[in-house]
């Protein structure tokens, strides 16, 4: 498109794209390193200081990127627009409160013991509100959506249980201590916080990119692009969205409970409908349907603010401003939609046609072009 | 140049081919194709039967209380003027529409209320009037979808990549592979569905019908927008896919296509059958000829 770096960006992918897979995986060796070191280095430029510790600005990126990857796959792979993505968030965050806070009357649990918990209840809260509203579409599932993420917020409020704006102190965290006999994974201590969801959303992603080069993922883009024809090509549509919803549900329960533990509290404050605007903002700001693209956004929204905090409230309007020129330049965001969606598509590539398949719409452009030259 | 032809795999491998290895190459893809199928022993005994169904919408009567059968190895002919309810038919046999009167069975089974993709993998499968291909995917990719119909690895498969989820994958990328060859669009394989010549997304749509294993196949419109040379292809396409053992139901507009290639045809006009017959009957058919030229008022119905 319009913008200079575009085509940059297309000759780096389509060189990407011809590498072999374990040629990628040593390309992205380095990469993953860098990211692990990046709030112990704090880069002179990249720095949030002296307006946020930089480590802790970095823990909320790799948060928002864990939900963001969750929320891809509702949104982004299988199309279903969901605005009440916030309230799965919310429920993994109360199931990692209610059972490891000391203002909890429930039975304790160990910290690390409740993330699989919040995936677990936060799928089945998932598969509850799919079940009934799956059977819509589009706009239609948007607002029954929006409705959801206020119930879960309304019923933190009204329910006593959940202790409303008091909340609960003292989530619980990770073990360990530190030689000097301060805890590792502290409020105050951003480091080993990202360290611990960083390689969360390593393993996610790995996963994800399983379901996404299998029947699923295929049925999920198929369900996207045109659900009628996929019911009709023999894609049990309903079991897949509700699959979609599901997983979607537990990535958001995953992170919810990965925050409640790094902010060491937790009350009603954090769910509103803004929040699962945010969530929908960093997709679509990275390129909706795209891993990397979708967080890539989540670290902009997050950072942006983090980074502007002198500005105070003028740093929204600077973020609002970058979305709106963002979306007039590039409506697809960041990073155009992609995927591979077979698992030994390669190889049957290259023996078809002796190329790799086309994988954005750009580069297709571009190949059709030389392919006329 | 020539590092190009060396790379381009088996499409231009095909293209270099002599007309003898052809036909053999041919052959091989349809085995490839459809290995499971049975053979078909029963040619000309009932494979779908439409029992006095009818499709009403509100005051709209769309189909009128229409039986006919399509026999195994057969292709069938459904023709009519436009608004006849040729593709309410269709939608109806696909399950698109449940018959508000009559019945649809398959083999026997009522196909009833069951589900869209339900009755696809009891072997109905169909192309568009309007391509509905999903854009995003390569070519290879969407035929890979069809034949995920018989596939049946879901979440848990996929997540941890089980043995089965390999086994299919394997097999889905082979079958695909040779549709695409057997429609004539390998060289295209690796392109996005939307980025394709429109002569190449029709046959496109047909190999992922195909891809399902379909008992029937049923094709709408498939020639629409056409010219004459790339409509003697298709005629040709069509006889291979029967040929192949598939029955063949399709709803097409141009006359010489129909008459070339079909065996029998069914004539619906106002959702009503008003002729069924071999071409050559129907073409002399009173009632078919008035359908589609007119009447004087006075005239017969």
């Amino acid at each position: 498109m319009s913008v200079p770096g575009s085509s940059r960006l297309r000759r780096f992918r389509d060189r990407w794209n011809t590498l072999s897979r374990p040629q990628q995986w040593l390309a992205l060796v380095p990469v993953v390193v860098l990211i692990y070191f990046i709030p112990v280095i704090d880069p002179p430029l990249l720095t949030t200081e002296p307006f946020t510790n930089f480590p802790i600005a970095m823990v909320h990126a790799a948060e928002l990127a864990l939900v963001a990857i969750g929320l891809n796959v509702v949104v982004g792979q299988a199309g279903l627009l969901d605005l009440g993505y916030v309230g799965f968030f919310a429920i993994g965050a109360y199931v990692a409160a209610l059972f490891t806070s000391s203002d909890s009357m429930l039975h304790k649990l160990p910290y690390l013991a409740t993330l699989p918990l919040a995936m677990g209840v936060t799928m089945i809260a998932g598969v509850l509100l799919g079940l009934p509203t799956l059977r819509l579409r589009g706009d239609y599932l948007a607002i029954v959506t929006l409705g959801f993420g206020e119930i879960v917020r309304l019923m933190a409020t009204i329910v006593p249980q959940l202790k409303g704006q008091p909340g609960f102190q003292g989530v619980g965290h990770p073990p360990g201590t530190e030689a000097d006999g301060q805890l590792i994974f502290s409020v105050s201590n951003g480091t080993p916080w990202y360290w611990l969801v960083v390689t969360l959303i390593i393993v996610i992603l790995l996963l994800v990119g399983n379901l996404e080069r299998s029947r699923v993922g295929r049925s999920w883009v198929a369900i996207r692009e045109d659900e009628d024809a996929a019911q009709l090509m023999g894609v049990p549509t309903f079991k897949f969205k509700l699959w979609a919803f599901a997983i979607g549900a537990a990535i958001g329960g995953l992170s919810g409970a990965l925050v409640a533990g790094q902010t060491g509290y937790m009350n009603n404050a954090n769910f509103s409908v803004s929040f699962s605007v945010l969530y929908l903002a960093a997709v679509i700001l990275g390129g909706s349907g795209n891993k990397v693209g979708v967080m890539l956004g989540a670290f902009i929204v997050s950072y942006i603010p983090d980074r502007f905090t002198n500005l105070s409230d003028r740093k929204y309007l600077i973020f609002g401003l970058f979305l709106v020129v963002l979306m007039i330049f590039r409506p697809q965001g960041l990073l155009g939609a992609r995927q591979r969606l077979l698992a030994r598509g390669r190889q049957a590539y290259q023996r078809l046609v002796g190329r790799p398949e086309q994988i954005s719409n750009e580069s297709s452009v571009a190949s059709a072009g030389s392919e006329g030259a | 140049m020539s590092e190009d032809v060396e790379q381009a795999g088996i499409a231009a491998e095909v293209a270099r081919m002599s007309d003898e290895q052809r036909t053999e190459h041919n052959i091989e893809v349809a085995e490839l194709v459809a290995p499971d199928r049975p053979v078909e022993v029963d040619v000309g005994a009932t494979l779908l039967e439409l029992r006095e169904v009818s499709m009403r919408f509100g005051g709209l009567v769309a189909v009128d209380d229409v039986s006919f059968n399509i026999r195994r190895g057969e292709i069938l002919g459904l023709i009519g003027p436009n608004g006849a309810g040729k593709t309410t038919c269709f939608n109806l046999m696909t399950g698109v529409y449940r018959p508000t009167g009559g019945q649809i069975l398959l083999e026997g089974k009522k196909l009833g209320r069951r589900k869209r993709h339900r009755i696809t993998r009891m072997g109905i499968a169909r192309t568009f009037q309007n391509i509905r291909l999903f854009g995003e995917m390569t070519a290879l990719e969407n035929v890979v979808v069809g034949a995920d119909a018989r596939h049946r690895t879901s979440v848990p498969g996929a997540l941890v990549r089980s043995p089965r989820h390999f086994r299919e994958e394997r097999d889905a990328v082979e079958r695909a592979s040779a549709l695409l060859e057997f429609v004539g669009i390998a060289d295209r394989a690796a392109d996005k569905a939307r980025n394709l010549p429109y002569g190449y997304q029709r046959r496109l749509e047909i190999a992922r019908a195909l891809a399902t294993e379909p008992k029937l196949l049923c094709l709408d419109e498939p020639a629409a927008g056409f010219n004459p040379a790339e409509k003697d292809d298709l005629m040709g396409l069509i006889r291979r896919i029967r040929d192949d053992g598939y029955t063949v139901l399709l709803i097409e507009h141009d006359m010489r296509l129909v008459m070339g290639v079909t065996d029998r045809i069914v004539v619906l006009e106002f959702g009503r059958k008003i002729a069924e017959g071999l071409p050559a009957d129907i073409r002399d058919n009173p009632a078919v000829i008035a359908a589609y030229l007119g009447v004087p008022d006075d005239a017969p119905a």
